[in-house]
C-alpha cells in the first residue's frame, strides 16, 4: 500500500543519538560525509565504516529498517561497482576474456566505492531516522539564520518545509482514503494499458487537489487568526539546547576524523 | 444464509512497526439478508476498519470474511465483483467527487460495472430520486452544491450500483440536525423500498436506536455485542461505562423505573415513550 513509503522516516526512540541537539546532528553528519570522502585508502574508509556501525548500534534503529532504506539504492551500488570493475584497466590482471579485463585495482575500487556509498546512506538515514522532521527544519532554520543578513528568506523557507513535512502523512492518508472510496465504486487501478491506468488516476487526483487547496486555505486562515506575520520577533516554544551528549558526540566524531586523516598521512 | 459472515477477523495496522495498532480484534459475526444493522462504538473503536473488510478493501491480518458464503481473498480477481455486491459509502463521501457534473459522477460506479448506457441512465435517475436530488441539479458541477447536496450525490453514486448490501460510514456526520434527519430518513426509505441489507455506522445512539433492527456495538476493537436494539439498551450501564450515551428517552425511563414505575420493556424511541405514557395516563384515569 501507499502507506509503506517512508518519507520523513522518523523512528521515535530514546537513544543518545535521539537525544542529541538536531543542529549538532546535522553538523556532525556533514563532518561524517567529509570524513568518508577524505579517506583515500580502504583503511581510512574502514574507520569511517566503524564510525557508521557504532553510531548505528547506539541509535538502536532496527536492522530491518536500515535494510529497507538501503534497498532503493542497491541498483546504484551495483552499477557503480560494475563500472569500476570493468573499466579500470590498470594494475595486476586477474582475469581476461575478449574485451573484459578485471584487475586488482578494479576490484579494490569497486569494493571501496560500494562501502563508501553504503556508509553514506546509513549515516544520513540515521539523521532522519533519529530526528523528527520538525526538529530537523528547526535546526536548519537556526543553522542558516546568518543568511538572513543577505536577505535570504530563511524563516519562510523553513516554514514551507515544516508545513510540507507536516502534510505529507495527511496527504498520504487522504490519497489512501480516496483510493479506497473509488475502489469501492469499482475503480480499477491495477490492470489495463498505460493510457487506461493514467486515466484511472483522474478520480484520485481531482479530489486530492481540491482538498489540498481547501486545506491550504484553511491553514492560511488559521495562521492569520493567530496573528502569524512571518518570522520577525517570533519566539519559540521549544528551545534547542546542547547537552553532555552533544559534547561527547563532538569528541567522538573528532576522534574518528583524526584517525582518517592520520591514516591518509601515514599510508 | 448469512449475507455477511466473519470468523475470528483480526486486523492490525502497521504490523511490525512501533505504531502497531490492533484495530479489529477477533471478531466473529453473522448478518442476515434484509436486516438493518446499526454499528456503534466510540471513536477509534474500529468501526471503519471493520466495515472495510466487508467489501475486500482491507485484507484481514488473520481470520476470514464471507460474503454470500464466498470467502474473500481466496481469488483476488473476484474482489471487484464483491465490491459491486457490497456498496460502501465512506465517511465524508463528498470529498471523493471528481466529475464535471453530478450525473457523470453518479455514473462512475455503474459504468465500472459495464452496464449499458440506457441502464446507467435509468439507475442514475432512480438513485437521484431516492436521495432527493432534483433533476436540474444533475447537470451541475458537484463542486457548486452545498455540503448536504454533495453528500447526497456521493451516496447516490453508490446506490446506483444497486448493491445487495449498502454500508454507510457515519452518513450523517457533520450535518445540522435537519440534514441528519433527512439523510437518515432517506436511508430508511431506501431500506424499505429496496428490501436490501443496510448497515449504518454512527456514534450517535439516538440515530441508531430509531432505525436499526439489530445493533452491533464495538469496543476497543472487540465486538461487545450484536443483538436486537432492545436487548442492547437493556445493558445501558455497560454502554455508559464504555463512554456511549444511551438515548435520552431511555435514560429518563430507566430513572423512572428506579423510582418504582413498572415498565417491562426498554424504551428507546420517543413515539413509543409517548404511547406508553398515554396508556398509563388512560389506565390511571380509568382507575381514578
Ligand atoms: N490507516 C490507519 N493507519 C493506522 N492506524 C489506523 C488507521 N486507520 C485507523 N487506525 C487506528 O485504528 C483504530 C480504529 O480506527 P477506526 O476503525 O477508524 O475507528 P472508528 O471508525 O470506530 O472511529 C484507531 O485507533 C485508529 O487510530
Ligand atoms: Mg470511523
Amino acid at each position: 500500500m501507499i502507506k509503506d513509503i517512508t518519507i520523513g522516516q522518523y523512528f521515535p526512540g530514546k537513544s543518545p543519538i535521539h537525544r542529541m541537539d538536531p543542529r549538532v546532528k546535522i553538523i556532525l553528519t556533514a563532518v561524517f560525509i567529509v570524513m568518508l570522502f577524505l579517506s583515500k585508502s580502504i583503511w581510512g574508509l574502514l574507520v569511517g565504516a566503524a564510525f557508521t556501525l557504532v553510531t548505528f548500534f547506539i541509535s538502536r534503529i532496527p536492522f530491518k529498517l536500515m535494510i529497507k532504506s538501503l534497498k532503493p539504492i542497491l541498483p546504484i551500488i551495483i552499477f557503480t561497482g560494475l563500472l569500476n570493475l570493468f573499466f579500470i584497466k590498470t594494475g595486476e590482471e586477474y582475469f581476461h576474456w575478449k574485451i573484459f579485463r578485471i584487475t586488482d585495482e578494479g576490484v579494490n575500487t569497486a569494493v571501496f566505492m560500494a562501502v563508501r556509498i553504503i556508509c553514506l546512506i546509513i549515516g544520513s538515514s540515521l539523521l532522519t531516522y533519529t530526528t523528527s522532521p520538525i526538529d530537523l527544519t528547526d535546526a536548519i532554520e537556526r543553522l542558516l539564520s546568518p543568511l538572513k543578513k543577505i536577505k535570504v528568506p530563511v524563516h519562510e523557507l523553513a516554514m514551507m518545509m515544516t508545513i510540507a513535512l507536516r502534510f505529507i502523512p495527511t496527504l498520504i492518508e487522504e490519497t489512501d482514503k480516496i483510493m479506497s472510496a473509488q475502489k469501492a465504486r469499482g475503480a480499477d487501478m491495477e490492470t489495463g494499458s498505460l493510457m487506461k491506468r493514467a486515466k484511472a488516476l483522474i478520480p484520485i487526483l481531482v479530489p486530492l487537489f481540491v482538498s489540498s487547496f481547501r486545506r491550504a486555505e484553511e491553514l492560511a486562515l488559521a495562521m492569520e487568526c493567530r496573528c502569524y506575520h512571518g518570522g520577525e520577533g517570533r519566539t519559540r516554544m521549544k528551545q534547542l539546547h546542547m547537552s553532555a551528549v552533544d559534547g561527547i558526540a563532538f569528541v567522538f566524531t573528532a576522534f574518528f576524523l583524526a584517525g582518517v586523516i592520520a591514516l591518509n598521512i601515514i599510508l | 444464509m448469512a449475507v455477511i459472515k466473519t470468523e475470528n477477523l483480526t486486523y492490525i495496522y502497521g504490523e511490525g512497526t512501533p505504531f502497531e495498532k490492533r484495530a479489529v480484534d477477533d471478531i466473529s459475526l453473522e448478518i442476515n439478508e434484509g436486516e438493518m444493522i446499526g454499528v456503534i462504538g466510540h471513536t477509534g473503536s474500529g468501526k471503519s476498519t471493520l466495515i472495510q473488510h466487508f467489501n475486500g478493501l482491507l485484507k484481514p491480518t488473520s481470520g476470514s470474511v464471507y460474503i454470500d458464503g464466498e470467502r474473500l481473498w481466496d481469488d483476488k480477481a473476484r474482489l471487484r465483483d464483491i465490491r459491486f455486491k457490497v456498496g460502501l459509502v465512506f465517511q465524508y463521501p463528498e470529498y471523493q467527487l471528481f466529475e464535471e457534473s453530478c450525473y457523470k459522477d453518479i455514473a462512475f460506479g455503474p459504468k465500472n460495472m459495464g452496464l449499458s448506457d440506457s441502464e446507467i441512465d435509468k439507475r442514475i435517475k432512480e438513485a437521484a430520486a431516492m436521495v432527493g436530488l432534483k433533476s436540474e441539479l444533475l447537470d451541475k458541477s458537484p463542486f457548486e452544491l452545498s455540503g448536504g447536496q454533495k453528500r447526497r450525490v456521493a451516496i447516490a453514486g453508490v446506490m446506483a450500483m444497486k448493491p445487495k448490501v449498502l454500508i454507510l460510514d457515519e452518513p450523517a456526520s457533520g450535518l445540522d440536525p435537519r440534514g441528519r434527519e433527512q439523510i437518515l430518513g432517506m436511508l430508511k426509505e431506501y431500506y424499505e423500498t429496496t428490501k436490501s441489507t443496510v448497515m449504518i455506522v454512527s456514534h450517535s445512539m439516538e440515530d441508531i436506536a430509531r432505525y436499526a433492527d439489530r445493533i452491533l456495538v464495538m469496543n476497543k476493537g472487540r465486538l461487545f455485542c450484536l443483538d436486537e436494539t432492545e436487548k442492547v439498551f437493556a445493558r445501558a450501564d455497560e454502554l455508559t461505562a464504555m463512554g456511549l450515551s444511551v438515548p435520552q428517552i431511555t435514560r429518563v425511563f430507566s430513572k423512572l423505573k428506579e423510582m418504582g414505575l413498572a415498565i417491562d420493556k426498554e424504551v428507546y424511541t420517543t413515539p413509543y415513550a409517548v404511547k406508553l405514557i398515554m396508556q398509563r395516563l388512560g389506565a390511571d384515569q380509568a382507575k381514578g
